[in-house]
Protein backbone atom coordinates (compact mmCIF):
# COMPACT_ATOMS: atom_id res chain seq x y z
CA UNK A 1 0.00 0.00 0.00
CA UNK A 2 1.16 3.64 -0.23
CA UNK A 3 2.75 5.28 2.29
CA UNK A 4 -0.15 7.94 3.83
CA UNK A 5 0.41 11.80 3.04
CA UNK A 6 0.19 12.47 6.72
CA UNK A 7 1.09 10.29 9.38
CA UNK A 8 0.48 11.36 13.01
CA UNK A 9 2.52 8.89 15.72
CA UNK A 10 1.85 9.09 19.42
CA UNK A 11 1.05 13.14 19.21
CA UNK A 12 0.85 14.04 22.93
CA UNK A 13 0.29 17.75 23.72
CA UNK A 14 -0.01 19.09 27.62
CA UNK A 15 -0.96 22.86 28.47
CA UNK A 16 0.01 23.23 31.79
CA UNK A 17 -1.25 20.18 34.06
CA UNK A 18 -4.12 19.52 31.66
CA UNK A 19 -3.52 16.88 28.43
CA UNK A 20 -5.16 17.78 25.35
CA UNK A 21 -3.79 15.16 23.13
CA UNK A 22 -2.93 11.81 24.74
CA UNK A 23 -0.85 9.83 22.31
CA UNK A 24 -2.46 10.00 18.88
CA UNK A 25 -2.34 7.82 15.87
CA UNK A 26 -3.99 8.97 12.66
CA UNK A 27 -3.22 8.10 8.94
CA UNK A 28 -4.81 9.92 6.11
CA UNK A 29 -4.12 8.37 2.66
CA UNK A 30 -3.34 10.03 -0.56
CA UNK A 31 -7.01 11.42 -2.32
CA UNK A 32 -9.34 11.22 0.33
CA UNK A 33 -11.18 13.25 2.49
CA UNK A 34 -10.70 13.29 6.21
CA UNK A 35 -13.00 14.61 8.87
CA UNK A 36 -11.76 14.91 12.09
CA UNK A 37 -14.97 14.99 14.77
CA UNK A 38 -15.11 15.78 18.49
CA UNK A 39 -17.16 18.00 20.65
CA UNK A 40 -15.87 21.49 21.91
CA UNK A 41 -12.92 21.08 23.66
CA UNK A 42 -12.22 17.23 22.24
CA UNK A 43 -8.41 18.75 21.50
CA UNK A 44 -9.47 18.64 16.97
CA UNK A 45 -8.07 22.69 16.71
CA UNK A 46 -5.18 21.29 18.62
CA UNK A 47 -4.55 18.46 16.42
CA UNK A 48 -4.56 20.53 13.58
CA UNK A 49 -2.69 23.27 14.46
CA UNK A 50 0.20 20.05 15.20
CA UNK A 51 -0.74 18.85 11.86
CA UNK A 52 -0.07 21.71 10.20
CA UNK A 53 2.90 22.67 12.40
CA UNK A 54 2.59 25.83 14.18
CA UNK A 55 3.00 24.00 17.14
CA UNK A 56 5.41 21.61 18.70
CA UNK A 57 4.19 18.37 20.34
CA UNK A 58 5.33 17.61 23.95
CA UNK A 59 6.27 14.11 22.42
CA UNK A 60 4.93 12.17 19.59
CA UNK A 61 5.80 12.59 15.46
CA UNK A 62 3.92 14.20 12.41
CA UNK A 63 5.05 13.31 9.05
CA UNK A 64 3.64 14.80 5.81
CA UNK A 65 4.81 13.85 3.15
CA UNK A 66 7.28 11.43 5.01
CA UNK A 67 9.02 14.23 6.58
CA UNK A 68 8.94 15.02 10.28
CA UNK A 69 7.95 18.40 10.28
CA UNK A 70 9.02 18.90 13.59
CA UNK A 71 12.48 17.89 13.02
CA UNK A 72 13.12 18.62 9.38
CA UNK A 73 15.31 21.74 8.29
CA UNK A 74 13.86 24.93 7.46
CA UNK A 75 14.25 24.23 4.14
CA UNK A 76 12.33 21.05 4.09
CA UNK A 77 9.39 22.60 6.17
CA UNK A 78 9.20 25.32 3.72
CA UNK A 79 8.71 22.83 1.03
CA UNK A 80 6.18 21.02 3.37
CA UNK A 81 4.32 23.92 3.69
CA UNK A 82 4.32 24.76 -0.33
CA UNK A 83 2.69 21.51 -0.81
CA UNK A 84 -0.31 22.05 2.24
CA UNK A 85 -3.08 24.86 1.90
CA UNK A 86 -4.72 26.14 4.80
CA UNK A 87 -7.91 27.52 5.28
CA UNK A 88 -8.62 28.98 8.64
CA UNK A 89 -11.97 28.81 10.74
CA UNK A 90 -11.81 33.19 9.96
CA UNK A 91 -10.80 33.14 7.03
CA UNK A 92 -7.44 34.77 8.42
CA UNK A 93 -7.47 37.13 4.83
CA UNK A 94 -5.03 40.25 5.65
CA UNK A 95 -7.42 42.78 6.13
CA UNK A 96 -5.04 45.67 5.03
CA UNK A 97 -5.39 43.42 1.26
CA UNK A 98 -8.04 43.28 -1.30
CA UNK A 99 -9.29 39.55 -1.68
CA UNK A 100 -7.32 39.71 -5.08
CA UNK A 101 -3.81 40.47 -3.18
CA UNK A 102 -4.73 38.20 -0.44
CA UNK A 103 -4.77 35.38 -3.34
CA UNK A 104 -1.63 36.30 -4.91
CA UNK A 105 0.36 37.07 -2.05
CA UNK A 106 1.29 33.36 -1.50
CA UNK A 107 2.08 33.42 -5.60
CA UNK A 108 4.35 36.76 -5.29
CA UNK A 109 6.14 35.78 -2.18
CA UNK A 110 6.99 32.08 -3.28
CA UNK A 111 7.15 32.01 -7.45
CA UNK A 112 9.17 33.75 -9.88
CA UNK A 113 5.90 34.28 -12.25
CA UNK A 114 5.48 37.16 -14.06
CA UNK A 115 2.65 39.80 -12.89
CA UNK A 116 0.21 39.01 -15.67
CA UNK A 117 0.65 35.41 -15.15
CA UNK A 118 -0.04 35.97 -11.40
CA UNK A 119 -3.20 37.82 -12.60
CA UNK A 120 -4.41 34.89 -14.63
CA UNK A 121 -4.64 32.63 -12.19
CA UNK A 122 -6.21 34.84 -9.87
CA UNK A 123 -8.68 35.42 -11.46
CA UNK A 124 -9.05 31.20 -12.00
CA UNK A 125 -9.02 30.72 -8.25
CA UNK A 126 -11.42 33.28 -7.53
CA UNK A 127 -13.24 31.83 -9.96
CA UNK A 128 -13.04 28.73 -8.99
CA UNK A 129 -14.58 29.42 -5.44
CA UNK A 130 -17.32 31.67 -7.42
CA UNK A 131 -15.96 34.81 -6.43
CA UNK A 132 -14.17 36.55 -9.66
CA UNK A 133 -16.94 40.04 -9.21
CA UNK A 134 -15.32 40.23 -5.29
CA UNK A 135 -11.47 40.54 -5.97
CA UNK A 136 -11.58 43.95 -5.10
CA UNK A 137 -13.32 44.05 -2.31
CA UNK A 138 -11.58 44.00 0.85
CA UNK A 139 -12.24 41.53 3.50
CA UNK A 140 -14.70 43.23 5.30
CA UNK A 141 -16.81 43.51 2.94
CA UNK A 142 -17.71 40.63 2.34
CA UNK A 143 -20.06 37.66 3.85
CA UNK A 144 -19.03 34.95 6.35
CA UNK A 145 -19.58 32.87 3.12
CA UNK A 146 -17.67 34.82 0.88
CA UNK A 147 -14.63 34.74 3.48
CA UNK A 148 -14.31 31.30 3.51
CA UNK A 149 -14.36 30.64 -0.25
CA UNK A 150 -12.02 33.66 -0.47
CA UNK A 151 -9.81 31.71 2.29
CA UNK A 152 -9.87 28.44 0.03
CA UNK A 153 -9.47 29.86 -3.23
CA UNK A 154 -6.40 31.81 -1.24
CA UNK A 155 -5.23 27.84 0.48
CA UNK A 156 -5.35 26.68 -3.22
CA UNK A 157 -3.39 29.23 -4.87
CA UNK A 158 -0.42 27.32 -5.32
CA UNK A 159 -2.11 23.66 -6.19
CA UNK A 160 -1.64 21.84 -2.94
CA UNK A 161 -1.57 18.98 -2.58
CA UNK A 162 -2.69 18.67 0.98
CA UNK A 163 -5.60 21.29 1.86
CA UNK A 164 -6.36 21.45 5.53
CA UNK A 165 -9.87 23.08 6.63
CA UNK A 166 -10.92 24.57 10.07
CA UNK A 167 -14.26 24.60 10.69
CA UNK A 168 -15.33 25.16 7.47
CA UNK A 169 -19.61 25.32 8.23
CA UNK A 170 -19.74 27.22 11.36
CA UNK A 171 -21.52 30.08 11.40
CA UNK A 172 -22.76 29.66 8.08
CA UNK A 173 -26.14 29.29 7.02
CA UNK A 174 -27.23 25.82 5.88
CA UNK A 175 -27.10 26.86 2.22
CA UNK A 176 -23.87 28.31 1.94
CA UNK A 177 -22.75 25.36 4.06
CA UNK A 178 -23.91 22.91 1.68
CA UNK A 179 -22.24 25.09 -1.23
CA UNK A 180 -18.72 24.66 0.43
CA UNK A 181 -19.45 21.14 0.86
CA UNK A 182 -19.95 21.00 -2.83
CA UNK A 183 -16.82 23.25 -3.31
CA UNK A 184 -14.59 20.97 -1.08
CA UNK A 185 -16.06 18.33 -3.57
CA UNK A 186 -15.49 19.69 -6.41
CA UNK A 187 -11.84 20.41 -5.29
CA UNK A 188 -10.96 16.90 -4.56
CA UNK A 189 -12.58 15.58 -7.72
CA UNK A 190 -10.41 18.10 -9.94
CA UNK A 191 -7.65 17.76 -8.14
CA UNK A 192 -7.23 15.06 -6.35
CA UNK A 193 -6.29 17.05 -3.11
CA UNK A 194 -5.84 14.87 -0.25
CA UNK A 195 -8.19 16.95 2.58
CA UNK A 196 -8.62 16.93 6.10
CA UNK A 197 -11.39 18.88 7.45
CA UNK A 198 -12.33 19.72 11.43
CA UNK A 199 -15.86 19.80 12.12
CA UNK A 200 -18.65 19.67 14.24
CA UNK A 201 -21.62 19.46 11.87
CA UNK A 202 -23.02 15.98 11.19
CA UNK A 203 -24.59 16.24 8.21
CA UNK A 204 -22.02 17.81 5.78
CA UNK A 205 -19.52 15.55 7.33
CA UNK A 206 -21.59 12.57 6.33
CA UNK A 207 -21.56 14.40 2.71
CA UNK A 208 -17.93 15.01 1.73
CA UNK A 209 -15.76 12.65 4.19
CA UNK A 210 -14.39 9.12 3.18
CA UNK A 211 -13.75 8.27 6.18
CA UNK A 212 -14.43 10.23 9.87
CA UNK A 213 -11.75 10.09 12.94
CA UNK A 214 -13.31 10.77 15.90
CA UNK A 215 -11.55 12.54 18.89
CA UNK A 216 -12.99 12.00 22.92
CA UNK A 217 -10.99 14.01 25.38
CA UNK A 218 -7.69 14.19 23.91
CA UNK A 219 -7.49 10.41 22.24
CA UNK A 220 -8.68 8.84 18.76
CA UNK A 221 -12.03 6.59 19.61
CA UNK A 222 -12.76 6.33 16.45
CA UNK A 223 -11.37 6.07 12.39
CA UNK A 224 -13.31 4.82 10.32
CA UNK A 225 -14.90 4.96 6.67
CA UNK A 226 -18.33 6.47 6.77
CA UNK A 227 -21.17 3.30 6.71
CA UNK A 228 -19.68 1.76 9.80
CA UNK A 229 -19.16 4.95 11.48
CA UNK A 230 -22.45 5.40 11.43
CA UNK A 231 -23.40 2.24 12.40
CA UNK A 232 -21.13 2.62 15.28
CA UNK A 233 -22.55 1.23 18.48
CA UNK A 234 -19.67 3.13 21.21
CA UNK A 235 -21.69 5.13 23.33
CA UNK A 236 -19.63 8.11 23.15
CA UNK A 237 -19.95 8.22 18.72
CA UNK A 238 -23.90 7.54 19.62
CA UNK A 239 -24.25 10.43 21.74
CA UNK A 240 -22.66 12.73 18.97
CA UNK A 241 -24.87 11.23 16.41
CA UNK A 242 -28.02 11.27 18.11
CA UNK A 243 -27.07 14.60 20.07
CA UNK A 244 -28.04 13.51 23.40
CA UNK A 245 -27.34 16.45 25.93
CA UNK A 246 -24.58 15.69 28.60
CA UNK A 247 -25.42 17.94 31.48
CA UNK A 248 -29.65 18.21 31.03
CA UNK A 249 -29.69 19.99 34.17
CA UNK A 250 -27.40 19.58 37.66
CA UNK A 251 -30.57 20.22 40.02
CA UNK A 252 -28.66 17.99 42.94
CA UNK A 253 -25.76 20.06 42.84
CA UNK A 254 -26.98 23.26 42.42
CA UNK A 255 -29.27 22.10 45.80
CA UNK A 256 -26.68 21.10 47.71
CA UNK A 257 -24.85 24.43 47.13
CA UNK A 258 -28.16 26.37 48.07
CA UNK A 259 -28.18 24.58 51.34
CA UNK A 260 -24.81 25.47 51.67
CA UNK A 261 -25.18 28.96 51.27
CA UNK A 262 -28.07 28.84 53.85
CA UNK A 263 -25.80 27.12 56.32
CA UNK A 264 -28.48 24.24 56.26
CA UNK A 265 -26.65 20.75 56.91
CA UNK A 266 -27.40 17.58 56.56
CA UNK A 267 -30.72 16.25 54.57
CA UNK B 1 13.23 30.88 49.42
CA UNK B 2 10.12 31.82 47.74
CA UNK B 3 11.03 35.31 47.49
CA UNK B 4 14.72 34.33 45.90
CA UNK B 5 13.12 31.89 43.68
CA UNK B 6 10.65 34.98 42.68
CA UNK B 7 13.17 37.44 42.02
CA UNK B 8 15.42 34.32 40.44
CA UNK B 9 12.46 33.82 37.95
CA UNK B 10 11.68 37.48 37.11
CA UNK B 11 14.99 37.96 36.11
CA UNK B 12 15.21 34.96 34.41
CA UNK B 13 12.20 36.19 32.72
CA UNK B 14 13.40 39.56 31.77
CA UNK B 15 16.93 38.00 30.23
CA UNK B 16 14.52 36.02 28.35
CA UNK B 17 12.83 38.62 27.16
CA UNK B 18 15.67 40.63 25.94
CA UNK B 19 17.35 37.26 24.35
CA UNK B 20 14.24 36.60 21.83
CA UNK B 21 14.17 40.52 21.56
CA UNK B 22 17.97 39.86 20.33
CA UNK B 23 17.12 37.07 18.09
CA UNK B 24 13.87 38.51 16.23
CA UNK B 25 16.53 41.83 15.95
CA UNK B 26 19.01 39.54 13.84
CA UNK B 27 16.51 38.04 11.69
CA UNK B 28 15.04 41.40 10.64
CA UNK B 29 18.53 42.62 10.10
CA UNK B 30 19.30 39.15 7.91
CA UNK B 31 16.01 40.34 5.77
CA UNK B 32 17.28 43.85 4.82
CA UNK B 33 18.66 42.62 2.14
CA UNK B 34 15.68 41.45 0.22
CA UNK B 35 13.92 44.96 1.31
CA UNK B 36 16.19 46.82 -0.66
CA UNK B 37 15.16 48.64 -3.83
CA UNK B 38 15.68 47.31 -7.16
CA UNK B 39 17.47 44.09 -5.81
CA UNK B 40 15.10 43.04 -3.09
CA UNK B 41 12.13 41.18 -3.53
CA UNK B 42 8.88 43.52 -5.15
CA UNK B 43 6.40 45.21 -2.81
CA UNK B 44 8.69 44.88 -0.01
CA UNK B 45 10.64 48.75 -0.69
CA UNK B 46 7.24 49.89 -1.57
CA UNK B 47 5.50 48.32 2.04
CA UNK B 48 9.00 50.29 3.75
CA UNK B 49 8.38 53.12 1.86
CA UNK B 50 4.58 52.97 3.49
CA UNK B 51 6.26 52.51 7.06
CA UNK B 52 8.03 55.55 6.52
CA UNK B 53 5.19 57.61 6.35
CA UNK B 54 3.26 56.11 9.13
CA UNK B 55 6.30 56.28 10.82
CA UNK B 56 8.16 59.39 10.32
CA UNK B 57 6.23 62.22 7.74
CA UNK B 58 2.81 61.83 10.06
CA UNK B 59 5.16 62.40 12.83
CA UNK B 60 6.40 65.24 11.82
CA UNK B 61 3.83 67.90 13.40
CA UNK B 62 3.83 66.49 16.87
CA UNK B 63 7.68 65.85 16.99
CA UNK B 64 8.14 69.37 15.99
CA UNK B 65 5.38 70.72 18.44
CA UNK B 66 7.35 68.92 21.42
CA UNK B 67 10.83 69.74 20.34
CA UNK B 68 10.12 73.53 20.27
CA UNK B 69 7.77 73.49 23.69
CA UNK B 70 11.18 71.50 25.19
CA UNK B 71 13.00 74.19 23.67
CA UNK B 72 11.39 77.32 24.79
CA UNK B 73 10.79 75.56 28.31
CA UNK B 74 14.61 75.10 28.82
CA UNK B 75 15.92 78.40 27.13
CA UNK B 76 12.83 79.98 30.21
CA UNK B 77 14.26 77.93 32.39
CA UNK B 78 17.90 78.12 31.97
CA UNK B 79 17.44 81.95 31.36
CA UNK B 80 15.99 82.76 34.75
CA UNK B 81 18.96 81.41 36.68
CA UNK B 82 21.65 82.49 34.24
CA UNK B 83 20.03 86.47 34.04
CA UNK B 84 21.31 86.62 37.66
CA UNK B 85 25.05 85.88 36.26
CA UNK B 86 24.27 88.75 33.40
CA UNK B 87 25.53 85.23 31.11
CA UNK B 88 22.32 85.30 29.10
CA UNK B 89 24.48 83.87 25.74
CA UNK B 90 24.93 80.39 27.52
CA UNK B 91 21.03 80.02 27.05
CA UNK B 92 22.26 79.40 23.63
CA UNK B 93 24.95 76.54 24.77
CA UNK B 94 22.50 74.58 26.87
CA UNK B 95 19.87 74.41 24.14
CA UNK B 96 22.48 73.43 21.53
CA UNK B 97 24.14 71.40 23.37
CA UNK B 98 21.30 69.40 25.38
CA UNK B 99 18.97 69.35 22.20
CA UNK B 100 21.98 67.60 20.06
CA UNK B 101 23.11 65.10 22.41
CA UNK B 102 19.79 64.29 24.43
CA UNK B 103 16.55 65.75 23.97
CA UNK B 104 15.84 65.44 20.23
CA UNK B 105 16.92 61.82 20.19
CA UNK B 106 14.75 61.26 23.25
CA UNK B 107 12.31 63.07 23.02
CA UNK B 108 11.92 61.95 19.32
CA UNK B 109 11.74 58.21 20.87
CA UNK B 110 8.67 58.93 23.42
CA UNK B 111 6.89 60.60 20.34
CA UNK B 112 7.30 57.69 18.08
CA UNK B 113 6.88 55.25 20.67
CA UNK B 114 3.43 56.33 21.54
CA UNK B 115 2.30 56.99 17.86
CA UNK B 116 4.51 53.72 16.40
CA UNK B 117 5.03 51.41 19.10
CA UNK B 118 1.93 50.95 20.24
CA UNK B 119 0.26 51.07 16.44
CA UNK B 120 2.70 48.50 15.28
CA UNK B 121 2.37 46.24 18.51
CA UNK B 122 -1.87 46.42 17.96
CA UNK B 123 -1.71 45.84 14.35
CA UNK B 124 0.49 43.22 15.22
CA UNK B 125 -1.66 41.64 17.59
CA UNK B 126 -4.73 41.61 15.91
CA UNK B 127 -2.86 39.93 13.29
CA UNK B 128 -2.32 37.05 15.42
CA UNK B 129 -5.62 37.18 16.93
CA UNK B 130 -7.35 36.75 13.38
CA UNK B 131 -4.22 33.72 12.97
CA UNK B 132 -3.30 35.94 10.00
CA UNK B 133 0.32 35.45 11.48
CA UNK B 134 -0.48 31.40 11.44
CA UNK B 135 -1.69 32.27 8.22
CA UNK B 136 1.55 33.71 6.79
CA UNK B 137 3.57 30.51 8.29
CA UNK B 138 1.58 28.00 7.10
CA UNK B 139 1.62 29.73 3.38
CA UNK B 140 5.79 29.16 4.35
CA UNK B 141 5.91 33.29 4.50
CA UNK B 142 8.46 34.56 7.03
CA UNK B 143 6.02 37.38 9.10
CA UNK B 144 9.54 38.79 10.26
CA UNK B 145 10.44 39.56 6.79
CA UNK B 146 6.83 40.45 5.55
CA UNK B 147 5.42 42.38 8.55
CA UNK B 148 8.67 43.51 10.97
CA UNK B 149 11.42 43.91 8.63
CA UNK B 150 9.33 46.68 6.27
CA UNK B 151 8.68 48.67 9.52
CA UNK B 152 11.93 48.24 11.13
CA UNK B 153 14.05 49.43 7.66
CA UNK B 154 11.15 52.38 7.67
CA UNK B 155 12.08 53.26 11.57
CA UNK B 156 15.96 53.11 11.00
CA UNK B 157 15.89 55.65 8.10
CA UNK B 158 12.80 58.15 9.22
CA UNK B 159 13.82 58.26 13.27
CA UNK B 160 17.28 59.86 12.65
CA UNK B 161 15.53 62.24 10.30
CA UNK B 162 12.85 63.58 12.81
CA UNK B 163 16.21 63.89 15.42
CA UNK B 164 17.37 66.50 12.78
CA UNK B 165 13.79 68.21 12.96
CA UNK B 166 13.50 68.11 16.22
CA UNK B 167 16.91 69.55 17.11
CA UNK B 168 15.97 71.96 14.30
CA UNK B 169 12.62 73.12 16.29
CA UNK B 170 14.06 72.89 19.61
CA UNK B 171 17.20 75.45 18.69
CA UNK B 172 14.92 77.62 16.84
CA UNK B 173 12.20 78.07 19.82
CA UNK B 174 15.73 78.88 21.96
CA UNK B 175 16.05 81.47 18.47
CA UNK B 176 12.69 82.54 19.14
CA UNK B 177 13.07 83.06 22.85
CA UNK B 178 16.29 84.89 22.72
CA UNK B 179 15.12 87.85 20.04
CA UNK B 180 11.97 88.27 22.56
CA UNK B 181 13.98 88.18 25.44
CA UNK B 182 17.01 89.93 24.78
CA UNK B 183 16.58 91.20 20.93
CA UNK B 184 18.99 89.02 19.61
CA UNK B 185 18.83 88.52 16.29
CA UNK B 186 18.59 85.00 14.63
CA UNK B 187 22.09 85.55 12.40
CA UNK B 188 23.70 86.22 15.92
CA UNK B 189 21.72 83.55 17.61
CA UNK B 190 23.37 81.34 15.07
CA UNK B 191 26.69 82.39 15.52
CA UNK B 192 26.53 81.20 18.94
CA UNK B 193 24.93 78.10 18.15
CA UNK B 194 27.61 77.69 15.21
CA UNK B 195 29.79 78.10 18.38
CA UNK B 196 28.52 75.82 21.02
CA UNK B 197 27.21 72.82 18.08
CA UNK B 198 30.11 70.11 17.98
CA UNK B 199 29.85 67.47 15.17
CA UNK B 200 30.34 64.69 17.58
CA UNK B 201 27.11 65.51 20.12
CA UNK B 202 25.27 65.85 16.51
CA UNK B 203 26.74 62.58 15.83
CA UNK B 204 26.08 60.75 19.30
CA UNK B 205 22.57 62.14 19.32
CA UNK B 206 22.16 60.52 15.68
CA UNK B 207 23.26 57.11 17.35
CA UNK B 208 21.05 56.93 19.94
CA UNK B 209 18.19 57.30 17.57
CA UNK B 210 19.17 54.12 15.68
CA UNK B 211 19.09 51.95 19.00
CA UNK B 212 15.80 54.31 20.09
CA UNK B 213 14.52 53.26 16.81
CA UNK B 214 15.49 49.46 16.55
CA UNK B 215 14.12 48.81 20.37
CA UNK B 216 10.82 50.96 19.71
CA UNK B 217 9.98 48.44 16.63
CA UNK B 218 11.48 45.75 17.95
CA UNK B 219 9.64 45.59 21.57
CA UNK B 220 6.32 47.02 19.83
CA UNK B 221 6.47 43.30 17.62
CA UNK B 222 7.75 41.50 20.35
CA UNK B 223 4.66 42.63 22.53
CA UNK B 224 2.26 42.30 18.93
CA UNK B 225 3.28 38.27 18.62
CA UNK B 226 3.43 37.50 22.09
CA UNK B 227 -0.69 38.47 22.09
CA UNK B 228 -2.74 35.83 23.24
CA UNK B 229 -6.39 35.52 23.64
CA UNK B 230 -8.78 38.07 22.35
CA UNK B 231 -9.10 41.81 21.47
CA UNK B 232 -8.74 43.11 25.09
CA UNK B 233 -5.14 41.45 25.06
CA UNK B 234 -4.46 43.36 21.83
CA UNK B 235 -5.21 47.07 24.04
CA UNK B 236 -3.23 45.21 26.85
CA UNK B 237 -0.13 44.57 24.24
CA UNK B 238 -0.60 48.37 22.89
CA UNK B 239 0.12 49.66 26.60
CA UNK B 240 3.02 47.61 27.23
CA UNK B 241 4.54 48.08 24.08
CA UNK B 242 4.91 51.96 25.02
CA UNK B 243 5.79 51.11 28.67
CA UNK B 244 8.50 48.61 27.69
CA UNK B 245 9.67 50.40 24.67
CA UNK B 246 10.08 53.59 26.94
CA UNK B 247 11.72 52.44 29.71
CA UNK B 248 14.26 50.45 27.56
CA UNK B 249 14.76 53.54 25.31
CA UNK B 250 15.57 55.77 28.68
CA UNK B 251 17.60 52.73 29.87
CA UNK B 252 19.87 52.56 26.33
CA UNK B 253 19.99 56.22 26.89
CA UNK B 254 21.95 56.18 29.95
CA UNK B 255 23.60 53.31 29.10
CA UNK B 256 24.81 55.10 25.38
CA UNK B 257 25.62 58.26 27.37
CA UNK B 258 27.94 56.74 29.91
CA UNK B 259 29.64 55.32 27.13
CA UNK B 260 30.33 58.39 25.34
CA UNK B 261 30.83 60.28 28.53
CA UNK B 262 33.94 57.43 29.44
CA UNK B 263 35.37 57.55 26.30
CA UNK B 264 35.30 61.84 25.93
CA UNK B 265 37.02 61.60 29.58
CA UNK B 266 39.97 60.11 28.55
Amino acid sequence: MESPVISVRGLTVSYGDQRVLDGVNLDVQRGEVMVLLGGSGSGKSTMLRHIIGLERPDSGTVLVQGVDINRCTARELKAVRRGMGVAFQEGALFSSMSVEENIELPLRELTTLADPVIEIMTFIKLASVGLSEAGKLLPQELSGGMKKRAAVARATALDPEILIFDEPSAGLDPIVAAELDELILFLKRAFQMTIVIVTHEMTSAFRIADRLAMLYHGSLIAVEDKASFQASTDPRIRQFLDRIPQHIAESESVQRRLREFAGVTGA
Amino acid sequence: MSVLEAIGSSVIDRLAYVGSLTTQFCSALSAFPRLAPFVGRRGRWRSAMKQMSAIGVDALPMVAIVAACGGSILAIQSASELSQFGAMQLVVDIVVIAFTRELGPLLTAIVVSGRSGSAISAEIGTMVVTEEIDALRTMAVDPIELVLAPKFLAAMIVVPCLTVVSNLCGILAGAAFMYFKIKMTLPIYLRYVANAMVLRDVFTGLVKSLVFATIIVHVGCMEGIRVKGGPEAVGRSATSAVVKSTLLVIFADLFITAIFYMASAK
